[in-house]
């Protein structure tokens, strides 16, 4: 995938954990996953699945669900559904 | 559709919502006006976390209503659906808690008395059980008596469960319709399928409206709005299978707003008014430029058939009860020349019970209109197509809800169905009469400004006061007004359908309703007045209320002369009479003293307790005949 669409998904995920978490000194990087964040649980995960398929208009399947274990993962979904990757 | 596109969006959103409750600022208000705004679940969500963390999860000092506590009663899970609710009721200045049942136990926690339910004591519950709970035992392979057989039991635990909950927490309940989640397996004629648990819960939903009504319970209609907006749009399969939740977190905030909206229509705060602007809102174009004959509207084009379309949803709702208001920057002779003249108009000027065209700024005009109307800024409704009138608004009376109706009138209809602002729970013979009361109001004042003298002005009003007990008749009335008078009301305490049925069973207490007629029409049920006794020989006045129409009519001292003569019939030998002050009832604050009352005791809150001696009461002779209906 290009860095700089690989740049845009990062700035987009970004902006939805701001507000999923409220916080912002947040830093996205690929390891980042549920148990690194307080409160990411699987509640706060569907938050953040469906805040993704709205931003893109996309929709993800149950397989590739059950494939996110950190932000890497979830970028790497993104791009291939959005055909930036 | 489940976004609530109606509220405006707010460009500092992301700011405001972190300033919240920073450096001392006051955090109901801003929370109510964050609310306000149109969220998306991400943001209702950080809203609520924010706002507990502002307000520290207490009621706000200067919340204007009861906190609620809602019982979410489920089969499934609904725990992503709390912040929503809360949110929604925010919006409306109410203040909700939440308890949710653990995972399937909604069974269990009512029968026992000593579940966390209990303990939560709620001040409403909400039933709510999904398609996938509710058809079990149901399958292709069954024929009609077995399917049959299985309708009647969940009906039967339905009810049940409405009686538990009813008995134990003396509250009102609402059901939750469940979604028609299950894909169907015949086609159209799914019906004929016996064990289709697709057609099952469809018959279901049918009968649950008829079993409702008998029971006094209130539909949450959510499988009405899934129609309408796609069954995608609020229900997920893969999110069932994933966290079992019926509701997708997306259409939360709508089903918040489902809830609330009944919550608020139960205390009296749904809106009661649609104020409308008139060029390019009622009709196309511009009436003091192009002239009757230049209006769009009506047949032959569809930009004119749209503004018919509107005009004759604002006379549906004005059936039922919703008071229409034109505020329109015109010349009065220009704006009223289409209600008078032209022949595609639904709206006549009949239907309007104020109406304010000149060339003030909207916002001078509204508040005009709710002086005329006596009612509150915060129950109208302002529809204009025009956005900068729209902000204006917005920015003078926050109060005041304003509608992203759009400028094309084939969509503002919906939106303002979307909106829900008009929730009502039932519609009374009151409601079907309203705007003829408003005409009538109009006639008082004119007779009012021709003769000099307060007193033949009440003389020559004609005034008749029927009284009648409280009755299974007018049951609905009664608690329809006990729960939303907000300004002439002594003590607003509000009470259930049960609470009312209670006073009538109990001997020692009695509620009075009080119906006004006069030569200009029936003003319909105007007062109620509970009173219980205390002791021998003290009858409390537990409940004073007024439609504040029929001010200065010599209603008040004509009351006490009734609650009177039933307390000295119960072997009352002094009156205790209560004021409770609210932000919406300072105009009633010296109402007893004003009436002979003697203050027994006043508190720095500015509640006051005051007496009056029965044994040497005189009543007071008025301009109104006095009848028993």
């Amino acid at each position: 995938m290009s860095s700089m669409a690989e740049a845009d998904i990062y700035a987009a995920l970004s902006e939805i954990f701001r507000d999923v978490f409220l916080r912002d000194d947040l830093q996205l990087r690929p390891e980042l996953s549920a148990k690194d964040v307080q409160s990411w649980d699987s509640f706060k995960q569907i938050d953040i699945i469906l805040a993704v398929e709205e931003k893109y208009g996309i929709k993800f399947n149950t397989r590739e669900l059950d494939s996110l274990h950190n932000v890497g993962d979830l970028v790497r979904v993104i791009a291939g559904k959005t055909g930036t990757g | 559709m489940t976004s609530l596109y109606w509220l405006p969006e707010l460009a500092d959103w992301r700011e405001r919502l972190r300033g919240l409750g920073k450096n001392g600022a006051p955090a109901w208000g801003e929370a109510v006006a964050l609310a306000n705004s149109r969220l998306d679940f991400i943001r209702t969500n950080a809203l609520d976390q924010t706002v507990a963390a502002a307000l520290g999860g207490t009621p706000p000092k200067e919340l204007a209503t009861k906190p609620i506590r809602l019982a979410l009663l489920g089969s499934s899970t609904m725990a992503h659906l709390h912040a929503a609710i809360r949110v929604a009721g925010l919006r409306r200045g109410l203040w909700i808690e939440i308890y949710e049942n653990d995972y399937g136990q909604y069974w269990q926690e009512l029968t026992d008395q000593s579940s966390a339910l209990y303990e939560f004591q709620p001040t409403t519950v909400l039933l709510a059980l999904d398609a996938y709970h509710l058809s079990a035992g149901l399958g292709t392979g069954l024929g009609t008596t077995d399917a049959d057989h299985l309708f009647g039991e969940a009906n039967g635990r339905i009810r049940e469960c409405w009686r538990l909950a009813r008995e134990a927490f003396r509250c009102p309940v609402i059901h939750q319709t469940p979604l028609p989640v299950h894909p169907a397996v015949l086609g159209n004629n799914e019906h004929r399928l016996p064990g289709s648990r697709r057609a099952f819960i469809g018959r279901l939903n049918r009968e649950l409206r008829s079993m409702a009504d008998e029971d006094g319970v209130d539909m949450l209609a959510v499988d009405a709005r899934a129609a309408a907006d796609g069954l995608k749009a609020w229900h997920d399969p893969a999110l069932w299978h994933r966290a079992k939740q019926e509701i997708s977190p997306a259409a939360a905030p709508m089903y918040g707003e489902l809830i609330a909206r009944l919550l608020a229509a139960k205390q009296g705060r749904s809106s009661k008014c649609l104020v409308l602007d008139l060029d390019n809102t009622l009709w196309g174009g511009v009436i003091g430029d192009d002239g009757l004959a230049g209006l769009v509207l009506g047949q032959g084009s569809a930009l004119g058939e749209a503004f018919v379309a509107f005009q004759d949803y604002a006379r549906e709702l004005s059936r039922r009860g919703v008071i229409l208001a034109v505020c329109s920057k015109n010349d009065e002779a220009n704006a009223l020349e289409p209600f008078e003249q032209h022949p595609e108009m639904v709206l006549k000027r009949n239907d309007v019970a104020s109406f304010v065209a000149n060339w003030s700024d909207k916002a001078s005009n509204i508040r005009a209109v709710a002086e005329e109307l006596n009612i509150g800024l915060d129950s109208l409704v302002f529809v204009d197509d025009n956005p900068f009138e729209r902000s204006l608004v917005r920015r003078e009376l926050p109060m005041v809800a304003v509608p992203e109706v759009g400028d094309d009138p084939a969509t503002f209809a919906q939106t303002i169905a979307d909106a829900g602002y008009f929730e009502g729970v039932a519609v009374t013979e009151e409601d079907r009469v309203r705007t003829e009361q408003y005409q009538g109001n109009r006639q008082r004042e004119q007779l009012k400004a021709s003769v000099t003298d307060l007193g033949s002005y009440l003389r020559s009003l004609e005034m008749q006061l029927t009284w009648r007990r409280f009755d299974k008749l007018g049951l609905q009335r009664t608690v329809q007004l006990i729960n939303k008078t907000n300004q002439f009301n002594l003590t607003t305490r509000r009470y259930s359908e049960e609470d009312v049925v209670a006073v009538m069973d109990d001997p020692s207490a009695f509620g009075l309703q009080l119906r006004l007629v006069d030569r200009f029409g029936d003003n319909g049920i105007i007062a109620i007045v509970i009173g219980k006794m205390q002791s021998d020989d003290d009858l409390l006045i537990d409940t004073w209320l007024m439609s504040c129409r029929v001010l200065g009519r010599q209603v008040e001292p004509t009351t006490l002369n009734l609650v009177a003569d039933a307390a000295k019939r119960l072997g009352a030998r002094r009156l205790l009479g209560e004021y409770l002050p609210t932000k919406k009832n300072g105009m009633v604050k010296d109402h007893y003293t004003k009436l002979g009352f003697a203050v027994l005791e006043r508190g720095d809150d500015g509640r006051s307790l005051s007496a009056l001696d029965l044994t040497t009461f005189v009543p007071a002779s008025t301009f109104i005949e006095v009848k028993q209906a």
